[in-house]
Parts: structure tokens; C-alpha cells; sequence
């Protein structure tokens, strides 16, 4: 049913040794998703969004450590799951959608062989069915004469045909929860558009979960209804898209959204904001604030700051010793 | 609160390089893989010993490996019980030539074997394969039908059809196996080359005006000596072994020559009741040639790992 | 208007490639560039905006010396192309590249990297080449110590400042700059544009900003092209083409520019999902399958440019031809 809860992650962490120590490239992050809801995990390189959902797959390299206070999928607790168990999982209720569609499809096969495969290994092996499926997701994602590209090659299509011929094969087994990293990043502007608008309309019609994984806030602010911003493997901000973006709290968010340029908004030849400095190493062990070498209202109390965050009635949370009226004063 | 009439610039003056150096990165990496370090140390023993030879005979060391002693002849090693000489301890063949000296200076003709061949196919090669790589088209079309020339001949066949027309020497072991070997460097090179090529770096080099010869010596060429190195390893063991086998068929080095594969051949006739007389040189050839692949192996983990 | 002379001009140029279409199925052409002329005014910054496969890059190309037209001339201070040998070119002209990973040479030191161009045109003497590489990069806003390191050790902020820097050191007129900040996180882009500008108002540059991103060519440029498979389809000042674009495709182009405002989704296109390819272009207007105002003379007739001022279009809607009221949209 439409509304119900599909995932619950709370303090999430991901640590990988390397050679010069513990790397925390995920220091405890939670949020949780609903049926017909869109989570946007919006953050630089570097911030820990692709390996968090990575670790929801289960498909973190061998050596990364990954640990939760709860992890349910569907009501099920999915931390201790074997493989064979979490391949189950993988493709038919939770699914993921790749950013580069030139490397995430085989070239060996055919689209409708890559397509069918899917079905024919998690639902039956009845391959009228899994052909007819095939034809009918590539026809729900735009791609006309669905029926004679299932014989084509992958290098034969265009970026962004490869990338709903990916979204086709998420839906193939009519996943509750879709997980897109970075989807539309290599994809031309127009082409973002039409994926976007197409992730949309699908998820509606299909009632899934979508979170989408992002470092463009523009994406986040047309296509969330929920909003987490990471910064070196925590969650800064979060909550309903409205209010982050309308009254950013924490400085590296308002920060972010002096950047970006706006026609109509910017002032042509003006120089744009910036966020000074660069994304601090995660090695070792890590205390207060990640954030305070970068951030113009850096206090002493930053360095032992804590992890809760300061929440307000709407559901919007951040991290950060500033209080909101003060955080919510304009910048000059 | 930034004005917005002070240059941003100045404060990004800030940022600290924060990864070490390339080289120290390699440093440690070498360190680490044991592999690459033992290799590294057989192999310096070897050539050690192999350099250091001639100055063992001269402080009475070891003897002359040509000095036939016909009263000696086939002495035992060490380990027999009968018939051992404490002057000959690894034993003597059958004219009365040490044995100990004769491996010793066995390693001089294998190693100069194979570095000399590694040098010349090396240099074929590469030219080849940088080029073909770079200019691509009808360059490219012309070096792959060279190379496909190549891989249809036999090398065995034309060594040994070569030895006997030009008769058997360490020289014309050297120029067969020389003009041979080069197939896999042509290659690895051009794939090498052609991956470099598009790369924009090279494009800034053009727009700059610099000439090809230039950038292919200068910007693409130092791109491409860590797979150089690697293949160059490879190619090492492969000659040190094809001479060898060319020396046992006896279309290589001739005696009196010192050459691993040529005692493997003499001391055939006395397999039964003298093993020793094969195992020796043919543990040594082993030898030398497993610490060129550990070496080889090593060099590439620890160069291949090319961060960005 | 002052009538100066451009500091770059392309002249009806076109680029055709012949390309193989497989083996034995014969080779066929493509026209990467379709007679495109663009000036770009001495002092100004021109966007070029356009997706994959619309010859931006070709043309870029043209630009620096490093691919022949087929037809049509490019002009340096109104000079032609043809009277300059590779040198001359690369002393008024120069790039900075998209990927700031693949644009520096990985085994030479950054002070190597810049001081390249100093020795190639050997406009100085050795000694003084230390001095006009630290000069350079404390313009960019590199620390001098950044000279002796490779560039694996830098950020991709710092290596694009970097290839910033290589690119100024002999102070060229124009520059073109190549989705300078597309690979660059969001927090970084905004600092190189800022240098970019600072740059320019500094050194008396001319830009021309290839990029994809509508809202940063809306920011930092004077003038902006649209190109569509080989051909520019409008051609306006920065805050016409903003506030009035004419093209469908244009048009196209601003809905997807998503700006950071919840209020709003994701707009539909009305593009459909036909690929444009350069090999085989459609008939008349290029643009007329994907075109939501496609009307019956856009698939046979290419449509003629109208120039209205400073407003260039190429679309059967606008012109003396068009008789008949607009279609709805």
C-alpha cells in the first residue's frame, strides 16, 4: 500500500582498512523510505553516497566492514543475510540503476537477452512471459519498436536509450524499491530531463521507493520529496525538499546553493559563492564537526560536536552548534 | 560574510597537497611485495656472481672453465661419496672441465644472452608499436601485417635454418633471437600508445604547437615504460630459455662455450648414472629464469597500479 | 555599433569526416560541422551550447589548429588561418580541457607541465622560466610549492587550475574553454568559473565557453550559440536568448535546465526519444522529428537563417516565409 515503509537504515557505518589505517567512509547515517517515496542523497565526491548505497545492496567490496543499528528491508531484517539470500533480494525487490549505461550493460549480449535474464532467474522459467515483459517495460520507457530492439547490442543504442533499457531492467521484476546512483550524470541536459521525468511517472505507476543519488541540487530540488545532504559520511541537513531548500540551516547546504548558478536569480558577472578548501581525509579516528575547516562560522565548541541533530517540528534536522534562528539570519 | 569586491582567488591558497609523492607511493609498494624482492635478489646474485667471475678465477677461486683436466675426468660432487675431488667440488664433465666454473660463467652467456636480446627486439618493437599506435591508418595497417608475418614463422625452424647458413655462434644467437623476439612488444606498445593518444594531454600538447616527433618521445614514451619494463622481463626469460633449447639441439653456442644449455646436451650420454650432470645446469637455468618472472610479476603489480 | 575585427571568425566552415560504416558496407560521411559561421568579438565571452553529437567539439577543434575544415575559413584577428603555421596559432590560441585527469601528463612535474609552452616557442630565456611559472601560478591561485609535485598528488580543482595556468602562461587572446568545470564537484566549479572571470578582467581575455550547462553559459557568457548536429540554430545576445529563445530546441534546452527550486518538477520535453544521428541526418530541418511545432515544410525544405539585430534564428517559424499562424505548442 502507498505509504507503507520499505526501508528503515539507522546509523548505517561503513569502515574499510586500508594501509595507513581505518578509512570511515560512512560514519552513521539513518532515514528510511516509503512505498511511492522519493529519498534524495545529495552530496559531493567523496562524501560516502555510493558506498551507502552500495551497502544497502550488499555489494561493498570484501573487505569493507559494514555495520547498522537497523537495517530492515520490508519489514525484515536484512544485516546478517547470506549472499545467496541477498541475491534473492537483489533485482526483484530492490534494484539499481548504474550512472555509467555504457559499462553497466554486457556487450556480449543482446538487450533482450540481458532483459529476460532476469526474469527467467528470479521469477520462472517461462521465457514467452519474460520476452512479453521485456517488450512491455522497453515500450513503458519510450523505446519505440520494442519488439525488434530486443535483438539489438548495447553499443548499437545511444546513451540515453542504454539508460532506459537500464530502468527497463530494474522494472523487471517489479521491485518495491529502486536505487539510482547518479542515473542521468552522463547523460546529455535534454536526455536528464526526459529520464527524470520518466523515473517519476514510473515510480507513480508502480508504487515503488525511489532513492536517488546525486551531487546536482537541482535534480534533489525538482525530484525529492525527501532530502538527505551528506558531508564526509554523515548526514548535515535533512528533511522535506520544501523546507531544506526554502531555509537551509547548516552552512555547508547554504553554501552549496550560493554556488550554483540560477538565470535570473545570479547576477551575470558577479562571482558566484564558493565553499573555500577541500573534502577532509576519513582515516583515524574522527571527532566534531568534519566541517569546520571549511566553514566561515567556525566556532571553538565545533571540534567536539556531537552527533544529534538539532531537529525542528516539520522534520527538518542538521547537525551544527549554530541554532536555527541565528542559522536562518541571511548571510550579507 | 565575503565582499563581493575581494578577489575569492585568495583564499583558495589554502589547500594542502595532501598525497605523498608518486615515488614514495612506489617505494612502499615494492617494499611490500615479496615476491618482487626475492626475485630482485636472486637476480642480483646471479648477476653478481656472473660479473664478479672472471675476478674468482684470477684469486685462484674457482679454476678456468676451458682448463681441460683429462686425469679428473668425471669427478662426482660433493655430496657422492666416491670418486670426489676436493680441488672440483661440484664435480667434472667428461674432458676434465670444472663444473662449478663452467655454471658460474654459464650464467655471463645466458645473462648476456638475454639482455642483449631484450635490447634489440626491445628497440624493434617498440619503435613498431609506438608508431603504429600514434599515426594509426595505413601506418597501423602496415606494422599489423608486419607483425602478422612475424607470428606465422616458426622461430625454432628459422633459428636453426639460420645457423646453418650462417653457422652456429653466440653472435648469430643473439641477431636470430633478436630480430624474433619483438612481436609482443609491437603490441603491448601499440595498445599502449593508441590509449595515450586520445588522452587530453596530448591534445594540449598539439594545440601548443609541439611537433610529433616530440610528443611521442616526450609526452607518450614516458607514459609507456612501465608495461615496457614488464614486457621486457618477459621477453628476457623466453630468450634465456630459447637459447638454451637451441644450444641442447646444438644450433646454438658451440664448445668449448660455457652455456647452460650446451652441458645440458653433454651430459646427456651420462643421464643414468650421472643425473647430477643435467640437474645442475638445468637448476640453474630454472633458477634464473623463475627469479626473471618473480622480478617481472612484482615490477608489474607494483608499477600497474597507476593511480589517477 | 563599433565595427571591430573579431578575434576569431569562422567563415562558413564545414567539417565532413568519411567514416567507415563497417566492413565491406562502405564509408559514408559525416558532417560534424554543417557551415557554421561564428564571430567571436575581441574582450567577450561566447557560449556554445549543445549536446553530444552537435560538433561542438569539432569545431573546437577547427578553432586550435588541430583539424582542417573540409570548406570555409577561420580567421585570427582577421587574419586567415591559412597564413599561420601550427605555432602562430598556438600562440594566440589556447584550450583547457574538460577532464582535469586526463589533461595533464602523469609523469611530468607541474612545473614541466606549464613551462612546456615557454620552451616550445622559446620566447624567453632558461633562467627566466622558473620565475614565469611561479608568476603564473600564484595568479591561479596555486601555491608555489604545487611546482614540484605531479599531478596525481593535486585535487581536480587544483589540476584544472593547473591546466589554467598552462594555458595562460603565454598569454594567448582567446581561450577556449572545453565543459571547463562539468567533471568538477559543485563546490569547485564555482571557484574555477570565479577565476575564469577574475582571469579575464585581469588579462583582457577572450572566452570561447563550451558547455552544456545553460545556467553557468547564462552566467559567465556575453553571447551564446546554440548548435544543433552541425549547424548554429540561435544565435543571441546572453539575456535575449534567456529571457525570448525562438527554436524549439532551444526552447527544449531552458525547460531542462533544472534550477534549484522545489516548487517545481521535472518538465516533459515533448523530445521523444529519437536519436539524432550526424551519419544520417534527417531530411530538411534536422531538428523537424524531434520538433514539438514541426510543421509539413519542415521536413522538406532546410530552413533559412532570419536575423532580427543581434538575434539569429534558424527555424521555418520565424522568417518572411512564414505565412501561416504559429502552431500550437
Amino acid at each position: 500500500m502507498s505509504g507503507d515503509l520499505i526501508l528503515d537504515v539507522q546509523n548505517l557505518k561503513v569502515d574499510i582498512p586500508v594501509s595507513a589505517g581505518m578509512l570511515h567512509p560512512v560514519r552513521g547515517i539513518s532515514f528510511s523510505v516509503k512505498r511511492g517515496e522519493t529519498l534524495c542523497i545529495v552530496g559531493e565526491s567523496g562524501c560516502g553516497k555510493s558506498l551507502t548505497s552500495l551497502s544497502l545492496m550488499g555489494l561493498l567490496p570484501k573487505t569493507a566492514i559494514r555495520t547498522a543499528d537497523r537495517l530492515d528491508f520490508l519489514g525484515q531484517d536484512i544485516r546478517n543475510l547470506r549472499e545467496r539470500e541477498m541475491a534473492a533480494l537483489r533485482g526483484v525487490n530492490m534494484s539499481m540503476i548504474f550512472q555509467e549505461p555504457m559499462t553497466s550493460l554486457n556487450p556480449a549480449y543482446t538487450i533482450g537477452n540481458q532483459l529476460e535474464e532476469v526474469y527467467l532467474r528470479h521469477i520462472e522459467r517461462d521465457r514467452r512471459k519474460a520476452r512479453d515483459r521485456a517488450i512491455f517495460l522497453l515500450e513503458k520507457v519510450g523505446i519505440s519498436s520494442a519488439a525488434s530492439r530486443l535483438g539489438q547490442y548495447p553499443h548499437q543504442l545511444s546513451g540515453g536509450l542504454r539508460q532506459r533499457v537500464m530502468i527497463a531492467m530494474a522494472l523487471m521484476c517489479g521491485p518495491d524499491l529502486i536505487i539510482a546512483d547518479e542515473p542521468t550524470t552522463a547523460l546529455d541536459v535534454t536526455i536528464q530531463a526526459q529520464i527524470l521525468h520518466l523515473l517519476a511517472e514510473l515510480q507513480r505507476e508502480f508504487d515503488m521507493g525511489l532513492i536517488l543519488i546525486t551531487h546536482d541540487l537541482g535534480i534533489v530540488a525538482r525530484v525529492a520529496d525527501k532530502v538527505q545532504v551528506m558531508y564526509a559520511g554523515k548526514t548535515v541537513e535533512e528533511g522535506p525538499c520544501e523546507a531544506v531548500f526554502d531555509r537551509p540551516l547548516h552552512p555547508y547546504t547554504s553554501g552549496l546553493l550560493k554556488c550554483i548558478p540560477v538565470p535570473g536569480k545570479t547576477q551575470r558577472g558577479a562571482p558566484l559563492g564558493s565553499v573555500p578548501g577541500i573534502v577532509p581525509n576519513l582515516v583515524g579516528d574522527l571527532q566534531g564537526c568534519m566541517f569546520r575547516n571549511r566553514c566561515e562560522f567556525a566556532m571553538a565548541g565545533c571540534a567536539t560536536l556531537g552527533d544529534e541533530p538539532t531537529r525542528m517540528d516539520d522534520g527538518h534536522a542538521y547537525t551544527c552548534l549554530r541554532p536555527p534562528e541565528m542559522a536562518l539570519e541571511p548571510a550579507e | 560574510m565575503t565582499d563581493a569586491a575581494l578577489p575569492l582567488r585568495g583564499q583558495q591558497t589554502a589547500e594542502e597537497i595532501l598525497e605523498p609523492s608518486p615515488f614514495s607511493k612506489l617505494r612502499k609498494r615494492i617494499f611490500k611485495n615479496h615476491s618482487f624482492l626475492i626475485g630482485a635478489l636472486v637476480l642480483i646474485v646471479i648477476i653478481a656472481m656472473a660479473l664478479l667471475a672472471p675476478v674468482f678465477e684470477a684469486l685462484g677461486w674457482i679454476h678456468d672453465p676451458y682448463e681441460q683436466d683429462l686425469a679428473s675426468r668425471l669427478m662426482n660432487p660433493f655430496w657422492h661419496q666416491a670418486k670426489v675431488s676436493e680441488e672440483h667440488l661440484l664435480g667434472t664433465d667428461k674432458v676434465g672441465r670444472d663444473y662449478l666454473s663452467r655454471l658460474i660463467y654459464g650464467a655471463q652467456i645466458s645473462l648476456l644472452i638475454g639482455f642483449s636480446t631484450m635490447l634489440i627486439s626491445g628497440f624493434i618493437g617498440t619503435v613498431l608499436g609506438v608508431t603504429a599506435g600514434y599515426f594509426g591508418g595505413r601506418v597501423d595497417m602496415v606494422v599489423n601485417f608486419i607483425i602478422n608475418t612475424r607470428l606465422a614463422m616458426p622461430v625454432f625452424l628459422v633459428a636453426m635454418a639460420a645457423v646453418v647458413a650462417f653457422g652456429a655462434s653466440l653472435l648469430v644467437v643473439i641477431l636470430v633471437l633478436g630480430l624474433f623476439l619483438w612481436d609482443r612488444f609491437a603490441v603491448v606498445m601499440r595498445s599502449i600508445t593508441m590509449q595515450a593518444r586520445d588522452l587530453d594531454y596530448v591534445k594540449a600538447a598539439r594545440a601548443m604547437g609541439c611537433s610529433t616527433p616530440y610528443i611521442i618521445v616526450r609526452e607518450i614514451f614516458p607514459n609507456v615504460i612501465g608495461s615496457l619494463t614488464v614486457v621486457a622481463t618477459v621477453e628476457m626469460a623466453n630468450a634465456i630459455l630459447l637459447e638454451a633449447a637451441l644450444s641442447f639441439l646444438g644450433f646454438g653456442v658451440q664448445a668449448p662455450t660455457p652455456s647452460w644449455g650446451l652441458m645440458l646436451n653433454e651430459g646427456r650420454e651420462y643421464m643414468f648414472f650421472s643425473p647430477w650432470m643435467l640437474a645442475l645446469p638445468g637448476t640453474c637455468l630454472f633458477m634464473l629464469v623463475l627469479a626473471i618472472n618473480l622480478f617481472g610479476d612484482g615490477l608489474r603489480d607494483v608499477t600497474l597500479e597507476r593511480e589517477r | 555599433m563599433l565595427k571591430m575585427t573579431p578575434a576569431l571568425e569562422t567563415d562558413d566552415v564545414t567539417c565532413v569526416f568519411q567514416v567507415s560504416q563497417g566492413f565491406m558496407k562502405g564509408i559514408k560521411p559525416l558532417r560534424a560541422v554543417n557551415g557554421v559561421s561564428l564571430k567571436i568579438p575581441k574582450g567577450q565571452v561566447v557560449g556554445l551550447v549543445g549536446e553530444s553529437g552537435c560538433g561542438k567539439s569539432t569545431l573546437a577543434n577547427i578553432l586550435l589548429g588541430l583539424q582542417k575544415p573540409t570548406t570555409g575559413d577561420v580567421r585570427y584577428n582577421g587574419e586567415s588561418a591559412a597564413s599561420f603555421n601550427r605555432k602562430d596559432v598556438a600562440r594566440r590560441i589556447q584550450p583547457i580541457f574538460q577532464d582535469p585527469y586526463s589533461s595533464l601528463n602523469p609523469t611530468k612535474t607541474i612545473a614541466s607541465i606549464v613551462s612546456l609552452p615557454l620552451r616550445i616557442h622559446q620566447t624567453c630565456a632558461p633562467e627566466e622560466i622558473d620565475g614565469k611559472v611561479h608568476d603564473i601560478l600564484d595568479l591561479v591561485g596555486l601555491p608555489r610549492r604545487v611546482a614540484q609535485s605531479y599531478p596525481s598528488q593535486l585535487s581536480g580543482g587544483q589540476r584544472q587550475r593547473v591546466a589554467i595556468a598552462r594555458a595562460l602562461i603565454m598569454k594567448p587572446e582567446v581561450v577556449i574553454c572545453d565543459e571547463p568545470t562539468s567533471a568538477l564537484d559543485v563546490s569547485v566549479q564555482s571557484q574555477i568559473l570565479n577565476l575564469l572571470q577574475d582571469l579575464k578582467a585581469e588579462l583582457g581575455l577572450t572566452y570561447l565557453l563550451i558547455s552544456h550547462n545553460l545556467a553557468v553559459v547564462e552566467h559567465m557568457a556575453d553571447r551564446v550559440a546554440v548548435m544543433y548536429l552541425g549547424r548554429i540554430v540561435e544565435e543571441a545576445d546572453s539575456e535575449t536568448l534567456f529571457a525570448d529563445p525562438r527554436h524549439p530546441y532551444t526552447k527544449a534546452l531552458l525547460d531542462s535546465v533544472l534550477t534549484p527550486d522545489p516548487r517545481l518538477g521535472v518538465p516533459d520535453t515533448h523530445l521523444g526519444a529519437v536519436f539524432p544521428n550526424p551519419i544520417d541526418p534527417p531530411s530538411g530541418c534536422s531538428f523537424h522529428p524531434r520538433c514539438v511545432s514541426c510543421m509539413d515544410i519542415c521536413s522538406r525544405t532546410a530552413p533559412k537563417q532570419d536575423v532580427d539585430g543581434p538575434h539569429m534564428t534558424e527555424c521555418h517559424l520565424f522568417g518572411a516565409e512564414v505565412k501561416t499562424p504559429e502552431p500550437a505548442i
